[in-house]
């Protein structure tokens, strides 16, 4: 290398894409190369997540780009489609292909269509650790010579051999001349048809900056997206169709089959050579522990328990303690800020933004971020320690009678929580149809927040039955998720139903740094949203409240502009039952939170900020509403649009704004719907 | 009638010969490593009767019976 280059190297940037199966540990590796200079993001136009970094102390720019973990660069789905249109066109320049070595055959299935894609491509040989451990053997040298390409071995979860990788990675991009050994995965006829076809597209190729091999195998496998995106001649056309129809009469299979087939023959004949494994007849542990988790009798016993463990401490002990102590910071805190606002003088509307306002309306949201972070904790570690798929594996029978698949019960059962990590907890599910179908039914079931309305209403009018009352409507909640499902299923989400071929991985005892990693990732969106969105809708809710129509600021809520429009779309509610001003305010202001509704129901009857519990409270709803107008009031609470903390939720999951305001229509509209039937149908009978 | 996936019990092992039908799920199969000739042990059927687990090549699969129709197996 001459000494001009080597300058210009060092100030150069390199871009490498890390490549890999699910559960391969590939963002084991991705956190041990890049550290704390994540950024993450959204690869355009859908909810997949782009993350990227930079690797640490090295001399050059290295740019990591994670991609989502696949197991091919068919164009079957959404991950395996936008991590080959970044190979393809983008094209990095240099890619990490992370194979887990306890599972061989099928990781470097992908590493041979890597291969065929022009760039560089080194082999992160991943848990060592495990091959050790089992007695097994690899002969990395004669693997390297078979596969043509640099292998590294590595452990990324004890973070051996990491440092290797980068700089086996610059090597190969510096690499002159350029290697042209193709793998000899297809046989003569095939091969032969390949090269021809290579010679033939050679223009085409450059024309579309592809790898001119790569576009041969594809326009010969009969690839939909390649064939939709380019233009090929009716020569080049007619040439495939003869070369199918030949190879496809030869080898008594359709051409698709043939070369899969191929690639993992040659794949098996190189394992077979340069892997020899201990002991193949012994269960192995992840057996012993599938053996009782997915049980015939067990599985579903052990299933409500892992769940109910999650439920209890995230949500009803320690979660719920957590909320108690931010209440509590955030009410010292709000106090100190009033005194000090009163110190300086300051106006009784700015008093009253900041107090009621903000501290009043952020805080009813940020309350929740510490149960948030502990039930992600849990979540992570039900996926990091493989037990997820088995969820899925076990329950999917059963969703799938209404649409949904074995994973959508996580989010639904963290819902019954809060919505927002609900929502947000759909990310676990690899298929839009089902991840988007589960966002929109997850908030029918009701969230904590609601229930202080059921037990104020419970109180006024069942005394004696306020645990039954409270039930009846959280069964309300599912039976009506249950029913959207089947009617969404055979409706907007009609057409085939999202096939269901996954892997279950080994068990794995999960590293406290993953989990506090995924934690983190996740919780931080919701803080970010609060401090925004939130934050946006809930000062506006506080100037609707808190200024009159002729905008100057009011100390009775009943003279408000919120009171106006109370007044105006009061009427809308009337089939329901609960057609006054107050009842409609209460509905507007449950936006912020919840659990604001029943603040609002006293403050609109001049009650002061009381509790639901309150004697005075409950004398008045006992005036205000009858038996059945308060049901068909928690209904229509129960199952109408969530609060913003959660519409924003929804927005970032569907990722847009089309399908939220679609959910907000279709959650309102059942609501609306449900409350009528529930109100007019029992006019009828009481 | 050729003989499928779904007509093996538990605990039994057969030879792939194809996969029939078009599409995404039939690629994404091929993908996971089920294609012609190799061994698949059917390992569990979930409780509530589908999916099935299979092994094969060394790690353990799971798809639904309406899948397991489509592989048609040796024998």
């Amino acid at each position: 290398m001459s000494n001009i280059t080597a300058v210009k190297d060092s100030t150069r940037t390199y871009t490498i894409a890390l490549v890999g199966n699910p559960n391969s540990g590939k963002t084991t590796l991705f956190n041990a190369l890049t550290g704390s200079t994540q950024y993450v993001g959204n690869w355009p136009g859908v909810t997949v997540e782009k993350k990227e970094g930079k690797v640490k102390r090295t001399k050059e720019q290295i740019k990591i780009v994670d991609l989502p973990g696949i197991y091919s660069l068919s164009p079957y789905t959404l991950e395996e489609v936008i991590a080959r249109d970044y190979i393809i066109e983008d094209k990095p320049d240099a890619i990490i292909n992370i194979v887990d070595a306890s599972n061989i055959e099928r990781n470097l299935y992908l590493t041979t269509q890597l291969k065929e894609v022009g760039i560089p491509v080194i082999v992160a040989l991943n848990m060592m650790d495990i091959i050790n451990k089992r007695g097994d053997k690899i002969n990395i040298e004669l693997l390297e010579d078979q596969i043509g390409m640099p292998i590294v071995p590595i452990s990324a979860n004890k973070g051996t051999g990491i440092n290797n990788i980068i700089a086996e990675c610059i090597q190969s991009i510096n690499l002159i001349e350029e290697k042209k050994d193709n793998l000899d995965i297809f046989n003569k006829e095939i091969e032969k048809c390949v090269n021809e076809l290579d010679e033939k597209v050679k223009d085409i190729a450059r024309d579309n900056n592809y790898n001119s091999r790569w576009l041969a195998v594809k326009l010969l496998e009969e690839d939909e997206k390649v064939i939709e995106k380019i233009k090929i001649n009716n020569d080049v056309k007619n040439t495939i169709n003869d070369m199918v129809q030949k190879l496809e009469k030869q080898l008594d299979n359709d051409i698709e089959s043939i070369i899969a087939d191929q690639r993992y023959k040659y794949i098996a004949s190189i394992v077979k050579k340069s892997v020899k494994k201990k002991n193949q007849g012994n269960m192995s542990n992840s057996d012993k522990i599938d053996k009782i988790v997915t049980n015939r009798i067990l599985a579903i016993p052990i299933f409500l328990v892992v769940m109910w463990v999650v439920y209890y401490v995230s949500i009803q002990t320690l979660g719920d303690y957590t909320i108690g102590w931010v209440e509590g910071g955030i009410g010292f805190l709000a106090q100190q800020v009033e005194t000090l606002l009163i110190s300086l003088n300051a106006s009784d509307w700015l008093l009253s933004l900041v107090i009621d306002g903000i501290f009043g309306g952020v805080g009813a949201v940020l309350i929740y971020v510490p149960q948030i972070m502990i039930l992600f904790f849990f979540i992570s570690i039900l996926e990091d320690s493989g037990y997820m798929a088995r969820v899925a594996f076990v329950m999917d029978k059963f969703f799938r009678k209404f649409g949904l698949t074995g994973k959508s019960f996580i989010p639904m059962l963290v819902g019954s929580g809060c919505s927002v990590p609900g929502i947000m907890a759909t990310r676990t599910l690899e298929n839009d149809k089902d991840r988007k179908l589960t966002i929109l039914l997850t908030p029918f079931i009701s969230c904590g927040a609601k229930m202080p309305i059921y037990v104020m209403f419970a109180s006024a009018f069942f005394p004696n039955n306020r645990g039954w009352v409270v039930f009846t409507i959280y069964i309300l909640g599912i039976v009506v998720a249950i029913l959207s499902g089947i009617l969404l299923k055979n409706t907007v989400f009609k057409g085939e139903s999202a096939p269901f071929v996954m892997e279950l991985p080994p068990y794995r005892i999960p590293t406290l740094k993953g989990l506090l990693i995924h934690m983190w990732d996740r919780g931080k969106a919701f803080i970010k949203k609060a401090g925004t969105l939130i934050f946006a809708a809930v000062v506006v809710i506080w100037f609707l409240q808190s200024f009159g129509p002729s905008l100057a600021f009011i100390e009775d809520p009943a003279k408000s502009i919120l009171a106006s429009i109370g007044r105006f779309i009061a009427p809308i509610f009337k089939p329901l039952g609960f057609g006054d001003w107050i009842s409609s305010v209460a509905i507007f202001t449950g936006l912020v939170a919840k659990e604001v509704v029943v603040a609002t129901l006293g403050v609109l009857q001049g009650l002061g900020e009381v509790t639901e519990e309150s004697v005075e409270l409950i004398a008045s709803i006992q005036v205000m509403f009858t038996p059945l107008k308060a049901w068909a009031f928690m209904a229509f609470n129960l199952l109408a649009c969530p609060c913003f903390a959660a519409i924003g939720a929804m927005k970032r999951e569907f990722n847009s704004a089309k399908w939220t305001l679609f959910a907000i229509a279709y959650q309102t509209g059942v609501a609306y719907i449900v409350a009528m039937l529930i109100y007019q149908i029992g006019r009828l009978v009481i | 009638m050729e003989k499928t996936l779904k007509d093996l019990k538990k605990g039994q092992t057969a030879i792939i010969k194809r996969i029939n039908g078009k599409g995404g799920v039939r690629r994404r199969l091929m993908d996971m490593g089920v294609t012609k000739g190799e061994k698949v042990f059917v390992r569990k059927v979930a409780p509530l009767g589908d999916p099935i687990e299979v092994n094969l090549r060394g790690y353990e699969l799971t798809f639904r019976k309406e899948e397991a129709e489509r592989i048609i197996i040796e024998g």
